[in-house]
Formats: C-alpha cells, sequence, structure tokens
C-alpha cells in the first residue's frame, strides 16, 4: 500500500520564491486590510517607543538626574518626572505591542478561515471523480497544514514592518550624521538580502518536500484509521505501524534537512549586523583619528545600530517563513484551481407533484479516458410510475447506471434525461429535490438519528417516525436511549450495518422523491425485513417512480420492468417471465441459488442410500 | 491449564461486569498537570533529552556571546574611541577582531544548537507520532468508533506538531533564560544589593500574573487543539460523505457545518492567542515599571550619595540584562501551554486503556490447524445498552461449516466480533481449542482466525495489493492463482487493467460487491484455521456468490468456519445451522431438522425458498 506522491505542488523555481512569496502577502493584506493596517500601526507605535526608550533615558539622565545628583538635590516633581517621562513611552510601547500582536493574530486567523472556507467549497463543488484520484488525508492537509503555513508569516509580519520603520529613521539619522559612514553600515542590507537569497534557494526545495510529506503522513494516517476494522481483523498492526513509520521517518528526515537550513541562516542574519557594527567602528575609528569625523558622532551612529541587531531577527523570522508561505500557497491554489466542477444549467423542472421519467440514451462512460468504457451506448428508460430493476453481475455497470441517471457524474457521450430535461440544464439543487439515492454503501453523519433523516431539514417528528416506520428502523430507534435525538456518530456507532442501511433508506423514504434509485440498498438487511421494507415503499411510494438495482427475487419480482444489464451493455428488458425464458444470462443469475440447492439435494439424495 | 482456565470467567466476571459497563472512549485530553505533561511527554519522547547536555553547553556558550559582543562594543567606545586623548585606534581594531571572533564563535554555537535541537525534537516526535498512531490501532473498535477519523488524524499530525515550536527552542531557552536571570542577579547583587531589591520587588506580582495567566493559557490553547480537530473531523466528513452530499443536494449544509467549525476554531485561536499578548505585555509593562521605578530610587539614591551616576547606569544594564530572560521567559511559558495542550491529546490518546488488549508475554502461542471454538455463558452488552447478546452457549467442532442465521439485529455481528476478539464479551469467555482468547497473543489469533466483515475495506492502491494485504510474503502468483481458485478470474480479466487495477479511495472505483470480492480473495490468501464471513457476500451477485461458496467450501473443507448470511443457500450448506433472535441461540443443528421445526428458522426458510421458487416458474 504504497503511498502515491501526487503531482500536486508545481516544483517552485527558487529564484522567484521571495517575488512570490511579497504575492501571497500582497494577497493577503487585499484580503484583511483592516487588521492588518492597525496591526503596523501598532507595530510603528511599537518601534517608535523602542527607539524613544533610549532617548527617554537619555533625555531624563541629561536634564534631570545629573542636575540632581550634581546637586546633590532631588524635588519630587524631578523623580515624577522621571517616572512620567519612562511611564508615556512604555505605555506607547505596550498599547503598539498589544495592537501590533493582537491585528497581527487576527488578521492571519481572518485568512486562514477566509481560505479553509474556500477550499473546503471546492471540496464540495468538485466531482466525484476528482475526489477519487485525492487521497482524503492530502485534502485534510490542504484544508489545515497547507492553509496554516500560508498564513503563518502573517505573525512576525508586523514586526518586521515596524523593524523596516525603525531602520529608515535609523538610515535618515545616520545619513545625516555622516554618509560615508552611514553607507558603510548600510552595506548590511545587500548582506541581507544576498544571504535571503541564498537560503531561499536551498529552503524551498525542501520546504516543499515537508509539507508534501506532511500531507503524505495525514493521508496514511487517515486510510489506515478508516481501515481500522480490517487491520484488526487481519492482525496487521504492526504492518500498518510500519508503513506510517515510513512516511513518518521521511517527514522527520525532511524537517531535519529544514532544520539545518535554517539552523544556518538564523545566526547568519544575526551576526549580518553586528558585524555591520564593527565596521562601521573600525572606519569610524579611522575617520576620527583622521580628524574627518566627531566620536560621539561615531558613538552615536554605533548605538543606532546595536539597537537594531535584535530587531532585525524579526525580518530574519519573515524571510524564513516565506518559503512555507509560498509552497502552502501553491499546495492550496491547487486545489482551488482544479477544475471540472459541474457546470449547471438555469432550467428547473416542469410543475409536477407526481412520479418523474428518467431516461438514458446512448450513452457511454468510462472513469478514466485511456480505459475501455464502463458502458457502452445504454439506452434506458424508466417510464414515470414505473419500478425498474436492474439486474446483472457484479461489476457490470449498475452503480454507474444509477449515478448517471441522477447527475452524480456526467457521461462521455449520449444523454441523460430527467422528465425530458437534459439534467445537464437543470440548476443545482433540482434533481436532489426530485430524485434520490440510496447507495451500497451507507453514509452516517456525525448527527443524531434525526439529522441523518432529514439532513438539517425542519421536519416534524410524526414525519421523522413514518419514514422510519416504512424503513423498518422504528424499533430500534424507539430502544435508542434518546430515540430521534440519539446522536449516531461518523461510524454509526453500535448500529448494525442492516440498522444503517434502514436509516438511509428512511432518509430517502422522508424526502418523498419523485424518483428513488435504490442502489442494492437493502443487501445488509434480512429477507423478512426487505419484504416489509418493499411492502411499506409499495404503500407509500405511490407517485415515485422506482429504479431499483436488486438481486433478491422478492426485490425484482416488484418492478415492471427488468433490465438485464452484462459487461455495460443492456442485454434485454422486460418482465421476469419474458427473461427467465429468453435470456440465459439473466437466468443464470437469478436461478443460481435454485440450482444450487437443487444439485445439492441431487448430492444428497445419492449419498444417503450409503 | 485447563483448571486455571476455569478458575478465572468467576474472579472476572464480577470485576469485568462493573468495569466493562463504563464506556471506554478515548480521552478528549489528559488531565495530568502541566509539569505531569512535560514529564509524560519527555517519558514517551526520551530523544528530546538525548545529548542535551552538549547542547546546553553550546547555548550557554552562544548567550554568553550575545551578553559579551554589546559589552565589547561598549569598550571599544568607551575607551577606544573616547578614549581620553583622542580615539586609540590600535585598541579599537583589536577590540574589533575580538568581537567579531566572539561572532563566529558564537554564531557556530547558535548553528550547532539550532541543529542538535532540531534532530532531538523531530525524532522525539516521530516517536510520539508512532506511538500514538500504534496505539490507536490497539484501542478496540468501539473505542476507535468513539471518535472522527479526521480527528483521530489531528492527533498524529497538527497537534504533533503544535508541540514542536516548543520542544525546539522553548525548552532550552527557558533554562538559558533561568541561568541568564541567576547571573543578572548576583551582578545587581553585587552592584547594589539595594536597587537589586527594588527589581525583584517589582517582579514579585508579574510572578502572580504569570501563575494566574498559565491556566487560562492552557484551557484556551486546549480548546484550540479542540477545534482543530472539529474542524478535520468536518472536513472529513465533507470529503468521505461525497456521493451522499450530492445524491441529497445538501452541499449548503454541509458548508454550513464546515463553515461552523472553521469560525469556531478561528475564534478559539484569536482568544488564545489574545490571552497569549496580555500575558506577555503584562511582562512588559511590569520591565519597563522596574526601569522607572530604579531610575527613580537611584536617583534618589545617588543624590543621597550611596551609588555614584556611573553605576546607576551601570544598574540599568545589568536591569536590562535581567528583564529580557524574563520577558523571554513568559513568552515560552505562553508557548509551552500551547505545547501542553498538543501533548495533552495526544498523551490522551495514548493514555486511553487498550480495552481489547493483546496478552503481552505471557500470551498463548497456539499452533495451526484444526480449531474448535466454545461459546461459555456469554453475553455482551454495548456500554451503557441492554445486552444485544444473552448466555450463549455454543460448542463448535473442528472441521464444521457453521452458518449463523437472525434477523437484522438479532445479535450475529456481535456474535462475529465476539469470535474474532474485536471485542470481549461482558460475561462468559470465548475459547479457541480450549483456551480464553483473551490469553492468545495477537499475532498467533490473526494467523489463525480471520474475519471478513461486511463493507470490505480497500486501500487506495491496485487490486494486487489488496488482496496481498492478506498475506504480505504472497507473491503476484500466489494472487493470481488466488483468484483464479477463487473463480474470480473472469471478473479480473473484465476490469481495464486487470489485477494492476487501481481501486481508488476507499475503493470506490469498484462496486460494494466487487469490494467484497476483494475482500474475500484477501482472506481466502491469509488462509486461517478459522474464517468468520460476516454478510461477506451480501453485494454480490448470486451466480458469482454461489461459485464463490463453492470455492469456500474448497478452502473450509478440512477447517473450520462461520458464515454469517442472510441468503439461506449457505445455511444450506452448511454442518450446523446456529438460529440467532434478539440475542439469543434458538435453535441449533442441521438444515435438514431444523427446517422442518417449525421455528424461526423454518419461517425463515420459507420465505427464502419462495422467492427462488418464482425465480424458476414459468408463466
Amino acid at each position: 500500500m504504497s503511498v502515491h506522491s501526487r503531482p500536486v505542488p508545481r516544483p517552485t523555481a527558487s529564484r522567484a520564491v521571495l517575488r512570490r512569496g511579497l504575492r501571497v502577502i500582497g494577497s493577503g493584506i487585499r484580503a484583511e486590510p483592516r487588521p492588518f493596517a492597525v496591526a503596523v500601526l501598532g507595530s510603528v507605535l511599537w518601534a517608535a517607543a523602542t527607539v524613544g526608550t533610549a532617548g527617554a533615558i537619555g533625555w531624563v539622565t541629561d536634564h534631570v538626574i545629573q542636575p540632581a545628583v550634581q546637586e546633590r538635590h532631588v524635588t519630587a516633581a524631578g523623580l515624577w518626572t522621571i517616572f512620567g517621562v519612562l511611564v508615556a513611552v512604555l505605555l506607547v510601547n505596550v498599547l503598539g505591542v498589544i495592537l501590533r500582536r493582537v491585528f497581527a493574530t487576527v488578521a492571519g486567523f481572518n485568512l486562514q478561515a477566509r481560505y479553509r472556507r474556500r477550499v473546503t467549497r471546492q471540496y464540495l463543488r468538485l466531482p466525484l471523480s476528482w475526489h477519487h484520484a485525492h487521497p482524503s488525508g492530502q485534502l485534510l492537509s490542504n484544508a489545515h497544514a497547507d492553509i496554516e503555513a500560508t498564513w503563518q508569516v502573517f505573525n512576525p509580519l508586523p514586526m518586521a514592518i515596524g523593524v523596516l520603520f525603525m531602520l529608515v529613521i535609523a538610515g535618515v539619522m545616520m545619513v545625516v550624521v555622516d554618509p560615508f559612514l552611514a553607507f558603510v553600515g548600510l552595506l548590511v542590507f545587500p548582506g541581507l538580502f544576498l544571504a535571503n537569497l541564498v537560503f531561499q534557494q536551498f529552503m524551498a526545495p525542501r520546504i516543499t518536500r515537508a509539507q508534501q510529506l506532511r500531507a503524505e503522513v495525514a493521508e496514511v494516517a487517515h486510510e489506515s484509521f478508516e481501515a481500522g476494522l480490517l487491520v484488526k481483523a487481519m492482525g496487521r498492526e504492526e504492518e500498518e505501524t510500519e508503513r506510517f513509520a515510513r512516511s513518518t521517518y521521511a517527514l522527520r528526515d525532511s524537517l531535519i534537512e529544514v532544520g539545518r537550513t535554517r539552523g544556518i541562516f538564523e545566526p547568519v542574519i544575526e551576526a549580518i549586523p553586528t558585524l555591520g557594527t564593527l565596521a562601521l567602528l573600525g572606519v569610524g575609528t579611522v575617520q576620527v583619528a583622521r580628524g574627518d569625523l566627531d566620536a560621539a558622532q561615531v558613538v552615536q551612529m554605533a548605538y543606532l545600530f546595536s539597537l537594531l541587531a535584535f530587531p532585525v531577527r524579526s525580518l530574519g523570522w519573515v524571510l524564513a517563513e516565506i518559503p512555507r508561505s509560498v509552497v502552502g500557497h501553491d499546495r492550496v491554489r491547487h486545489v482551488l484551481e482544479s477544475e471540472g466542477a459541474m457546470d449547471y444549467g438555469p432550467d428547473e423542472l416542469p410543475p409536477a407533484s407526481g412520479p418523474a421519467r428518467s431516461a438514458l440514451s446512448g450513452v457511454t462512460y468510462r472513469h478514466h479516458d485511456d480505459e475501455d468504457p464502463t458502458l457502452h451506448d445504454v439506452d434506458l428508460v424508466v417510464e414515470a410510475g414505473t419500478t425498474t430493476a436492474l439486474v446483472g453481475p457484479t461489476g457490470s455497470g449498475k452503480s454507474t447506471l444509477v449515478n448517471l441517471s441522477l447527475r452524480l457524474v456526467d457521461p462521455q457521450g449520449g444523454l441523460v434525461e430527467l422528465d425530458d430535461v437534459d439534467v445537464r440544464e437543470l440548476a443545482q439543487g433540482v434533481i436532489p429535490g426530485a430524485a434520490t439515492l440510496v447507495a451500497q454503501q451507507t453514509f452516517m453523519f456525525d448527527d443524531t438519528v434525526r439529522g441523518n433523516v432529514t439532513l438539517g431539514e425542519e421536519a416534524t417528528d410524526a414525519s421523522v417516525w413514518e419514514a422510519l416506520r416504512i424503513a423498518q428502523a422504528e424499533g430500534f430507534v424507539r430502544a435508542m436511549p434518546e430515540g430521534l435525538d440519539t446522536v449516531i456518530g461518523e461510524r454509526g456507532g453500535n448500529l448494525s450495518g442492516g440498522q444503517r442501511q434502514r436509516i438511509a433508506l428512511a432518509r430517502a423514504i422522508w424526502r418523498r422523491p419523485r424518483l428513488l434509485v435504490l442502489d442494492d440498498a437493502t443487501s445488509a438487511v434480512d429477507p423478512s425485513v426487505e419484504q416489509a421494507i418493499l411492502a411499506g415503499l409499495r404503500e407509500a411510494r405511490k407517485g415515485t417512480t422506482v429504479l431499483v438495482v436488486a438481486y433478491r427475487m422478492a426485490t425484482i419480482l416488484l418492478a415492471d420492468e427488468i433490465v438485464y444489464v452484462e459487461q455495460g451493455r443492456v442485454v434485454d428488458q422486460g418482465t421476469h417471465a419474458e427473461l427467465v425464458g429468453r435470456c440465459s444470462g439473466y437466468a443464470d443469475l437469478v436461478q443460481a441459488y435454485a440450482r444450487e440447492a437443487a444439485e445439492r439435494a441431487a448430492v444428497e439424495k445419492s449419498e444417503e442410500p450409503a | 491449564m485447563s483448571a486455571r482456565d476455569r478458575s478465572r470467567p468467576d474472579q472476572e466476571g464480577a470485576a469485568e461486569e462493573h468495569g466493562r459497563t463504563v464506556s471506554s472512549r478515548i480521552e478528549a485530553q489528559s488531565g495530568l498537570s502541566t509539569l505531569g505533561t512535560l514529564r509524560r511527554g519527555l517519558e514517551l519522547s526520551p530523544e528530546l533529552r538525548r545529548g542535551i547536555a552538549l547542547t546546553v553547553v553550546l547555548a550557554v556558550v552562544a548567550t554568553v556571546g550575545r551578553v559579551i559582543i554589546p559589552f565589547v562594543v561598549q569598550q571599544t567606545t568607551d575607551h577606544g574611541i573616547l578614549a581620553e586623548g583622542g580615539p586609540d585606534t590600535g585598541f579599537v581594531l583589536r577590540a574589533i577582531v575580538l568581537a567579531a571572533a566572539v561572532v563566529a564563535v558564537t554564531s557556530l554555537a547558535q548553528y550547532l544548537v539550532n541543529v542538535r535541537l532540531f534532530i532531538s525534537a523531530e525524532s522525539g516526535l516521530a516517536t510520539l507520532r508512532l506511538r500514538a498512531f500504534r496505539h490507536i490501532h490497539d484501542l478496540s473498535v468501539l473505542t476507535q468508533s468513539t471518535e472522527r477519523r479526521g480527528a483521530l488524524v489531528s492527533r498524529v499530525t497538527s497537534d504533533v506538531d503544535t508541540i514542536s515550536m516548543f520542544v525546539q527552542f522553548g525548552g532550552l531557552m527557558l533554562l538559558i533564560s533561568s541561568a541568564q536571570i541567576m547571573l543578572a542577579t548576583v551582578l545587581m547583587l553585587v552592584y547594589s544589593p539595594v536597587l537589586a531589591l527594588v527589581v525583584y520587588l517589582c517582579f514579585v506580582p508579574l510572578a502572580f500574573l504569570v501563575r494566574w495567566f498559565q491556566p487560562q493559557l492552557g484551557e484556551a490553547y486546549g480548546l484550540v487543539r479542540a477545534r482543530v480537530g472539529d474542524v478535520l473531523g468536518a472536513v472529513s466528513e465533507s470529503i468521505v460523505g461525497a456521493v451522499t452530499i450530492r445524491a441529497y443536494g445538501v452541499e449548503d449544509r454541509t458548508a454550513e457545518r464546515l463553515d461552523t467549525a472553521i469560525e469556531n476554531h478561528r475564534r478559539s485561536a484569536i482568544r488564545a492567542q489574545v490571552r497569549s499578548v496580555m500575558a506577555f505585555v503584562s511582562g512588559q509593562a511590569f520591565a519597563g515599571l522596574t526601569t522607572a521605578v530604579v531610575l527613580v530610587i537611584g536617583t534618589w539614591l545617588a543624590v543621597q550619595g550611596h551609588v555614584t551616576l556611573g553605576q546607576l547606569l551601570a544598574f540599568l544594564f545589568l536591569v536590562n540584562l535581567f528583564t529580557q530572560p524574563v520577558l523571554m521567559a513568559t513568552e515560552i511559558l505562553n508557548e509551552l501551554q500551547n505545547a501542553v495542550a498538543g501533548w495533552r491529546r495526544v498523551i490522551g490518546v495514548i493514555d486511553t486503556p487498550a480495552d481489547v488488549a493483546d496478552p503481552g508475554a505471557g500470551g498463548v502461542h497456539q499452533e495451526r490447524g484444526p480449531i474448535a471454538v466454545r461459546f461459555e455463558d456469554v453475553s455482551y452488552a454495548y456500554p451503557g445498552g441492554e445486552p444485544v447478546l444473552r448466555d450463549v452457549d455454543l460448542r463448535i467442532a473442528p472441521h464444521t461449516r457453521v452458518a449463523v442465521v437472525g434477523e437484522t439485529g438479532s445479535g450475529k455481528t456481535t456474535m462475529a466480533r465476539l469470535l474474532t476478539r474485536l471485542m470481549d464479551p461482558t460475561h462468559g469467555r470465548v475459547l479457541l481449542d480450549g483456551v480464553d482468547l483473551r490469553r492468545i497473543a495477537f499475532d498467533s489469533l490473526r494467523r489463525r482466525v480471520v474475519l471478513v466483515p461486511q463493507e470490505g475495506f480497500l486501500f487506495d492502491d491496485d487490486i494486487m495489493a489488496n488482496i496481498r494485504f492478506g498475506r504480505p510474503e504472497a507473491s503476484d502468483d500466489d494472487v493470481a492463482l488466488a483468484v483464479t481458485e477463487l473463480g474470480l478470474d473472469s471478473w479480473v480479466d473484465g476490469l481495464p487493467h486487470g489485477l494492476r487495477t487501481q481501486v481508488g479511495q476507499r475503493g470506490e472505483s469498484l462496486s460494494a460487491g466487487e469490494r467484497q470480492l476483494v475482500a474475500i480473495a484477501r482472506a481466502y490468501l491469509a488462509d486461517p484455521d478459522l474464517l468468520v464471513l460476516d454478510e461477506a457476500t451480501s453485494a454480490v451477485d448470486p451466480a458469482t456468490e454461489v461459485r464463490v461458496q463453492r470455492a469456500l467450501e474448497g478452502l473450509t473443507r478440512g477447517r473450520t468456519s462461520v458464515a454469517i448470511a442472510h441468503r439461506l443457500s449457505t445455511a444450506e450448506a452448511a454442518d450446523l445451522v446456529v438460529v440467532v433472535d434478539r440475542g439469543r441461540v434458538v435453535e441449533l443443528g442441521h438444515h435438514r431438522e431444523l427446517v422442518g421445526l417449525g421455528g424461526v428458522y423454518s419461517r425463515m426458510h420459507d420465505s427464502w425458498s419462495a422467492q427462488q421458487r418464482t425465480s424458476t416458474t414459468l408463466p
């Protein structure tokens, strides 16, 4: 069960990383301009206060403390001045930090939530074939880890902008003091830029791989937990753990690689401003020795620079986040830009309350373009008010036919109609409003019995109970501790397969569809219960057209018309009596048990005398 | 052995009946304290501590370097540039070279620290992930089903990721910060005990504030983790339920459910972050206030002549040396609570008792061969529910083919699950060859007993790999042979790529009947001593079913098999039919004996054969 790495992210061209990262950031700012602006405002306040603190201490030292110490006398007013000035700067600082951090968080999480909504909308919009091609765990990772990776950069971003602001102030002050010295000091920036370019080049492919492996870990976990019962039944816990270990260790190794790269980058980014300070001191001293510059000016410049040493690291944090952001964004974009979502037409069905008519003509369907068709040129008409049984060997294409008739998938060729309207012309929601499917495999929502029947629509208890009664589910639901309000849970809790099937049936019956499609929907229900369900349906389905995939005689015999399908083709259709007489495939299929019983009886008889 | 066996149920029975009725759910999060969580976390990931001594030494070097550099810069300006009688160029250059060397050493030390931490953190977390993953598989099916798949996935993915930030930097920085705080304290005491006292008095309220914030943060971050689980649960539902959602046109409702989960997560995340900001900012406020108070009192002391102005300004530098690590520490404590929240959820899973556990080292390893089964007074009730199986006594001799029949919900699946030890009885015991299932080592049990459940799960791979899951060492030819022996070759040949056909997510590219065929082939390949089929062919067409059934009879000849089936053709062919009704075994015997009895079975059989007769009647 190898994990397939699917071609999700385009390989990230490393040189473009910074540019593309800035573009991602730009789109984030455009999406959340207000919180971002407040955060930047806070950051500017903080930056001003940080520079201001040193100034304030210098000012009170010069104007209050030094005179007081010299005079050996200090007034209360003097002390209050010291306190007041410092606290004023502090308040600005604290206010700045609160605004900066809180609103950076708000912007970041708003963006995450916005993208999660977009991505999950896309999951709901994309066709089933797309879902089949994408592991659930990967989609989980796209919706969570990748979106998180994309917008994490908004945490350090406002601070970095504040730092840039500080740098501009410091740069202007330095240029004012001495342009040449400023030039030496500001050489730091090309240095930072260069270091960053090299870093991005190494980082981008590593991060790409790490995010991919993160998704893979989620994939294996999701699939393996879904297979929990099987893993247990086959005693494959060890093998599954090994499979998970392969992905986990690959992720570990790739994260360590990321760590090595970051591990180099961060000290370098930190060292560059310090080296800048030292260069400035060296050049400054030479200039002072030459008499070009005042020593105090050099000291002031050095002080300005050292003040920046710590905050400049936040620039490093932003730069370090950028590859992750770009890679996350690429992976998310892959989902957002996936195409193939069904297009819906504008039409409604002609107003009618009676049973619906379903018709397929000349339909051809392939799962993949390179494969032989699953269905060849199929014609199937289910007249309004009739019951049609679809019979055929396992894998003959019955489920595909059923899915086509409800437009869960579109055929490559041919026409599918509901009430004589091309289903592609119908508006979204029109088909589910008229036609309902009970699939082979039941799916339960993490919800109550009521929620699973009504799927959130307004309903009276009586109507829900009635649907449950027809589906022969009333008895066991009544026995549940909280009746209709019992939470079933995603995996159907303690319900047996047959009980879940009956709730799924009730879900369909409650909606009183004009076309009811049962895809072998009673396979887990025993025959007597099935009989009761079918009898109930016969009562309730007046006004309903039924298309049923079935193997059991009781079900087949309910049908007005039987369509026999084999290898993607309609081989014959008619009544049971007609088909048994002329269609050998059909006869073989439905008489298999009887033949089997007869043969066994014959064998037993021949053994008896002995 | 048998004497010991017999002594067990009475002793255990009472305890079980009380113990097991309590619902075993996966703990939302462990109830451990912060320290307890850390301790348990370190215990689960021993790599986190490996080589920590050297890492600490390197980190101290890096930290000392960071403190020295501004000091050297200051000395350079004070004694070099501002030297009396003009700048001392030689001194400045020597100092710069020294400082550059310190920068180089610091950077190198920092690099080594980073790499070492990354390695130990990621190795430790990988171990934690694996441990949690394995334990989830060790939990009983019942316990597993108490949590949504998506949420379960979050326990081995994003919850673990949350811890990484802290274990990469936080833990170490906390140590370094503490060391720096102590160093600064000593220096402050040397410079001015009075001012040092002032600093400490200023920070006392902060200590209380931090303590007050910590549990709040823990709770807020815990909520965030739970909300992430909800988001993943909802996303997973929207993906796995894709068919149902489209067939019923409930995209809007699903979108609403998703939006609610996403919005709740957003709110909880912002709320936790705001609290963390408040905790940090209060630290910063106290640091600023301390500076102000030290300056005010220091000025007064200087005026009184207790300290010089130079000393006061130097002391201010020390205050900075003290407040910076304090701020760092408050920040890390915030991060710690975030990590602890993730840890609690992972530990919550790991510490959820595996209620159906492998007996471990003392487990019995049985020889392969014909198997005898005995149900001894077995009852089963789901946690908090009525018994679904009562007082079942049943002996199945080796080589017997058993069919279990009964209405939906009568307890058949429960019997299958008890027989394969997916669950343990609440009362009584199930014996294989005279040994209580609970005492048989899992690897022995799973080799001998295989269950084919109704909804055969397939992995996203080709059919070949899915069948091979039954016996990983089987060759391609073995798989092909199994398919042929089961009479499934014509079906496989009809598939676009034969055995290499990809089955898609959960096998959804195949129909339910086809998935069942793969599941049967998988069990056939596994070649167990006891095969338990729970409606394993319910979605397969009758002709194929008869064919598969015959092949399985070949397989089960000489072995023991238990088949649960609605199609009574299975019962007709069985050596023993077990009729279950409302949790009790009501009839037992061969089809021939039961069919004329006029009981539950004969009624079921009548309706079944009536159906089959109609299939052959011609008009």
